[in-house]
């Protein structure tokens, strides 16, 4: 069997299946469906707190609706933080990586490439995920699976977007 | 008794959010490369991870929504937004190799590009901040659905709805099981 709590790797579909019913708990217990960028936005602003000032920040409009503070969303991220990390520390699997196996194969070892290009990225997909009203697990699962058109109009153009960029990124050069 | 608020919830909220990093290392979902290959179509591993949570998610929720025991939480769909926001989001999780959820859980596992991609995460949040009066007035307000679901667009029942993508899931998951989808 390769099910164990240290063989590290569950079934996809059983893992899936733990979303779905980690979603019943959360719609019935918290009433809160999963999400994280929301909270990201407001740990944002707080960092951007010690940069330009409380006042600045919280002049902003979107900063005014979403202010940093210790609330539920931000405890989520924290705790999805700290369930990973368990995880990989009981399956012995935490390992330091600057550049995966698939991104050296093409790009090679470079290492400030492969952060300028996360860095990019992530910037790209905050800022994505925000204007759409939620990223992979707030959109895409928690809207998804209420059957949101929201939900559905992110998980389709989403996957779409990522395809063309993952072609364009990996096709063979010529 | 629920939905539980105040500072109990507080601690519920580590509690769920450990339970969601752990089931998303656990489902491999945690590797740049499991999820690069997904949008290079050779390993179907988030699709089945999200599809199948879901189905699973849906067809639960539906049942205790039914039961009184919980409420829908559907948001707004305003489609300029949903569609531009969406295609940015593709283009950026490519790049990095990761969504905003299993970015930070990578961070824990000890991935060092996954962290520089969520000081990037920061600064894609402060740049949103910054155009949101534009976004908000310009974009946000273009063809504004409202809380529409699936059920309102097409007129299907809903629960029909979530047998077709319950069906259409397992269509799918025989395929790639068979290795008709995975490119080697």
């Amino acid at each position: 069997m390769n099910s164990g709590l240290r063989s590290g790797r569950w079934i996809p579909y059983a893992v899936g299946a733990g979303i779905g019913v980690l979603s019943w708990v959360v719609f019935v217990v918290v009433a809160s469906p999963i999400g994280i960028t929301t909270a990201i936005s407001q740990v944002a602003g707080g960092v951007a707190a010690l940069a330009v000032g409380p006042e600045t920040v919280s002049q902003n409009p979107y900063w005014a609706r979403h202010p940093m503070k210790l609330d539920y969303g931000t405890l989520f991220i924290v705790g999805t933080f700290l369930g990973a990390l368990a995880s990989a520390l009981v399956s012995q699997s935490f390992r330091i990586e600057t550049v995966p196996p698939v991104w050296r194969e093409r790009f090679g070892p470079s290492v400030s490439k492969r952060m300028v290009v996360a860095f990019v990225g992530g910037a790209l997909a905050m800022y994505g995920a925000r204007m759409a009203g939620g990223c992979t697990s707030g959109n895409g699962i928690s809207q998804g699976l209420q059957l949101a058109v929201v939900g559905w109009t992110f998980l389709v153009v989403m996957f779409a977007s990522g395809l063309l960029t993952a072609w364009a990124l990996f096709r063979p050069a010529k | 008794m629920f939905p539980v608020t105040g500072t109990p919830a507080l601690a519920l909220a580590v509690v769920f959010g450990a339970a969601f990093g752990w089931l998303l290392h656990r489902g491999k979902v945690l590797d740049y490369d499991v999820i690069i290959n997904q949008f290079r179509l050779r390993d179907f591993t988030v699709l089945k991870v999200m599809l199948t949570a879901i189905v699973v998610g849906g067809i639960g929720v539906l049942a205790l929504v039914h039961l009184g025991a919980a409420k829908f939480h559907v948001r707004d769909a305003n489609m300029l937004g949903t569609i531009v926001g969406a295609a940015i989001f593709g283009v950026g999780m490519v790049l990095y190799g990761y969504c905003p959820g299993t970015g930070i859980a990578a961070t824990a596992t000890g991935k060092v590009h996954a962290l520089v991609g969520a000081i990037g995460m920061l600064f894609g949040a402060m740049l949103y901040a910054a155009s949101f009066d534009w976004v908000n007035r310009n974009v946000l307000t273009v063809w504004k659905l409202g809380k529409a679901t699936l059920a309102d667009v097409t007129g299907l029942p809903y629960l029909a709805i979530l047998v077709i993508l319950a069906a259409g899931a397992v269509a799918l998951f025989a395929a790639v099981e068979k290795g008709r989808l995975e490119r080697p």
